[in-house]
């Protein structure tokens, strides 16, 4: 246990309706740690930087590998996820690294949010294609390479929350479903038999607290862990909607 | 009872698949998960999916997948189920289409396929290389369009404690947990599903999720409900260590012409010393790197246990890509290579990654019938919590299908069962008995007040897991570890909750799982220990060969206090006969293969 150690210091609240506060905690160091190994670290040895007893935090985490999008927090001030920061990265110089909860979302305890209503949303715009039933029906509609690439690049959204977190418009004072979900309504209008139900999806988006809602700030895009193009999704999604609007009468069957 | 309910237990491919049939089947269901279903584990696997479509002119056909399967299985899997499984692939791949799966595609716009371990043709759909990512979102969305319809309701972040078992020994349904209000309470259900994944964690680190301990098998394991080929445990060839896990580096790196070296000591028979030794292709001409998982394994532990040739002499030989075309690397592979770059901070479409086996898939699980149903009548299992479609070892992209393929078996079973069961009127105090039961043990469990960390207990669990159980096994140690087991059962007694909160508490429901993974460490090590040969991923240097005349037999753990008791059953060899398994020739060299055509 000799030897280098770092320092988290982690915003903690024991419910939605307790009073948050900092704890500072310091962690044996071991090269190539990320913030998860370190919080799992300290469970072993649940013990603050005053050397008092302290309850385990509560954090959320799963596949370690940057896919399921469990362990979003703000860390060093950024929305991201845990498992992919890296402490050589975050804390060159030994200084404490911050973490605390996406506060976006209601704060379940310490770093534990709750994001229903991401998933919540994906219902309202539709994200998903209108199945027959899944007996054998054969293959699907042929697609070309340059489609599947657009696609692909949308379909890894894994729900994480950052976009949400990191955009100034959404908040609890806004409506706005934020940039996640309009990217997946953007994904499956893409798609042949998607777009089979492509208005519902672009009136969900013209409804409150659709697409209009973004102020064009740009942040998710770059805070996206995945690197999905969601401005590009979000421009898309505004010019349907508007074409929608002025024309869609007339594309009624 | 209401005929019409049916539990499924685990969000991932195989119980979204299993709610998808029931629920179209008219039944109304209850989808209990740890997690949101979007986060579970299905959604790490990368390469592919299996299904002998045929598109590339190789003559390729479901038969030929299923021998490559029971061949690769090292004969161990029943036949009949895994023939249904690859006669169902194509189909299965065809519905993800449907379904918006963005598939890599042909030119022509077709659906592009791959190549993957033990197997000669190109037989893998894949959508990048986060294939079970895009597989799940698809599953995902669909029981979301179910649950609009309020055909589905799901249960997310409650835990499976237990199955509510009448007099008889029926399950009745379940007592879970809410991990938020800690609530805990009882879902009578007139058929049960339990999809609850691998038990990676039991071996500490792995490729698998945290959320991968086998708890919810091994309650209703410690409930009667057999487990079988517990000893088969896959450590795949290539993956990153790290402190917190060891991630995945997809076979289909391998399938797409990525090569595993060494640089050479100059011996006899080997390239001048320091150039690149291909010892896969120098060992297995025939296969090359694509030889099966546990064969891979094998090999690189002997060139760097063994031969002592590891990079630097440590534990690691190279996996490289960085002669192949980086356009058609991004392209096919970038959501695996993009990982080895975050986390190791090389760029592989220039520098040979460095990798080392860990343990990945559970081959044993919950015994059940070909109907998908455990020996506990009314209770289910599907996907990697059962055993039946992988036998010794399980190829690459077959989990996959294996998951979804069991979920469209179960879910009409599980109607089908439940609806038989309209005479049965449940007794409240059956119900009563078993939330009693889990009110009682978590109220001991928050009380604990001794002097064990579960945390620091679970390291050591993994340790001696992973040192003893998994590519080499030697008798006297899987005795010590045996043994060991039961050491920690004791610790386990004495540990210090440390939290008491009754909201969000994530200690106690970790000091359950752990309870509940030492006693499924037990049955699979005890299972090793007896089988004395070596078969698949199962290798005992002191028993080189494998044995049919003894051991081509299914191991059935059951478990009593002292140690779980094993018996034997046959298995169902009734389409192929088992021949020798060997990677160095081709398949068509071995006796048989014509057989059955």
């Amino acid at each position: 246990m000799s030897g280098r150690t770092i320092t988290l210091r982690i915003k903690r609240q024991d419910g939605p309706q307790a009073e948050a506060r900092w704890e500072e905690y310091r962690i044996p160091y071991q090269p190539n740690m990320n913030i998860i190994s370190a919080l799992m670290e300290l469970r072993r040895n649940p013990v603050n930087a005053r050397g008092e007893k302290s309850p385990p935090v509560s954090w959320e985490a799963s596949c370690l590998e940057q896919v399921c999008g469990s362990c979003s927090m703000v860390i060093n001030g950024k929305p991201r996820q845990a498992c992919s920061a890296l402490v050589d990265r975050l804390s060159p110089d030994g200084s404490p690294i911050t973490l605390e909860p996406m506060s976006t979302f209601p704060i379940v305890r310490d770093l534990v949010i709750d994001r229903s209503r991401m998933f919540d949303a994906l219902k309202k715009v539709h994200a998903w294609v209108d199945l027959d039933g899944s007996h054998n029906l054969g293959p699907g509609p042929r697609q070309s390479p340059e489609v599947q690439e657009v696609a692909y690049d949308l379909s890894r959204c894994m729900t994480c929350g950052v976009c949400l977190e990191a955009c100034p418009n959404v908040n609890d004072r806004s409506p706005f479903i934020g940039p996640a979900p309009i990217s997946q309504a953007r994904l499956f209008n893409l798609h042949p038999s998607g777009a089979m139900h492509r208005n519902e999806r672009l009136e969900a988006l013209m409804d409150v607290g659709g697409v209009s809602d973004c102020g064009n700030s740009q942040n998710c895009v770059e805070a996206c862990p995945k690197g999905i193009p969601l401005t590009e999704s979000i421009a898309a999604m505004k010019r349907d909607t508007t074409l929608h609007a002025l024309v869609g009468f007339l594309q009624k069957p | 009872m209401d005929t019409n309910r049916i539990i499924v237990v685990g969000g991932g491919l195989a119980g979204l698949m299993t709610v998808i049939k029931a629920a179209e089947a008219g039944a109304q269901v209850d989808l209990f998960s740890v997690v949101p279903v979007k986060r579970s584990h299905s959604v790490c696997a990368q390469g592919g999916i299996n299904g002998a479509v045929n598109t590339k002119g190789e003559g390729d056909s479901p038969w030929e997948h299923f021998d490559d399967t029971v061949y690769g299985g090292d004969f161990l899997g029943n036949q009949t189920p895994i023939k249904g499984m690859c006669e169902a692939a194509p189909g299965i791949i065809y519905l993800f289409d449907r379904m918006g799966v963005p598939f890599n595609r042909t030119p022509e716009g077709l659906l592009d396929f791959r190549r993957f371990g033990g197997t000669k043709h190109h037989r893998t759909a894949f959508a990048g290389a986060t294939t079970g990512q895009q597989l799940l979102y698809a599953l995902d969305e669909q029981v979301r369009r179910f649950e609009a319809q309020g055909k589905v309701k799901k249960y997310e972040g409650w835990e499976f404690l237990q199955a509510i078992l009448d007099d008889e020994g029926v399950c009745r349904g379940v007592i879970c947990q809410n991990l938020k209000t800690m609530e805990i309470k009882a879902f009578p259900a007139a058929a049960t599903v339990l999809a609850t994944g691998g038990n990676g964690m039991i071996f500490g680190k792995s490729t698998n999720s945290l959320i991968n301990t086998g708890t919810a098998q091994s309650a209703v394991y410690q409930q009667g409900a057999s487990y079988a080929n517990g000893e088969f445990i896959q450590v795949h060839p290539t993956s990153i260590p790290g402190g917190d896990k060891l991630r995945l580096m997809s076979e289909s790196i391998r399938g797409e012409g990525g090569r595993v070296w060494v640089p050479s000591d100059g011996s006899e028979g080997r390239p001048p010393k320091g150039q690149p030794w291909y010892f896969l292709e120098d060992w297995y001409p025939a296969y090359g790197n694509l030889v099966p998982r546990d064969i891979a394994t094998r090999a690189i532990f002997k060139v760097c246990v063994e031969l002592k040739m590891g990079i630097n002499g440590e534990n690691q030989v190279y996996l490289d890509v960085s002669h192949l075309d980086p356009k058609m690397l991004e392209r096919k592979l970038g959501g695996v290579l993009e990982i080895y770059e975050m986390f190791v901070g090389d760029d592989p479409k220039k520098v040979p990654m460095r990798i080392f086996p860990g343990m990945h898939y559970t081959m044993g699980g919950l015994w059940v019938d070909f109907d998908q149903m455990t020996n506990i009548p009314g209770l289910f299992a599907v996907g990697e919590a059962e055993y039946q479609y992988h036998g010794a070892n399980r190829l690459g992209a077959n989990s996959l299908l294996s998951t979804v393929y069991g979920g469209m078996v179960c879910g009409p079973k599980a109607v089908q069962w439940a609806r038989n069961q309209a005479k049965i009127e449940l007794k409240s105090s059956v119900v009563d008995r078993a939330q009693k039961q889990q009110e009682a043990k978590y109220q001991a469990l928050i009380n604990m007040k001794g002097t064990e960390n579960p945390f620091v207990i679970h390291k050591e669990l993994g340790e001696w897991m992973t040192d003893n159980m998994t590519v080499v096994r030697y008798n006297d140690r899987l005795e010590k570890t045996y043994n060991h087991l039961f050491e920690l059962s004791e610790r386990w007694q004495r540990v210090n909750i440390d939290d008491t909160a009754g909201w969000s508490n994530q200690v106690v429901p970790f000091t359950r799982q752990l309870f509940n993974m030492i006693e499924l460490a037990k049955a699979m090590t005890r299972g090793a220990l007896l089988r004395n040969e070596s078969r698949g991923a199962h290798y005992k240097p002191d028993f080189p060969e494998r044995d049919d005349a003894n051991f081509l037999k299914t191991t059935r753990a059951d478990w009593s206090e002292d140690g779980p008791r094993i018996s034997y059953e046959e298995v169902d060899t009734s389409h192929i006969k088992p021949r020798a398994r060997k990677y160095d020739t081709d398949k068509a060299a071995t006796a048989g293969v014509a057989q059955g055509k």
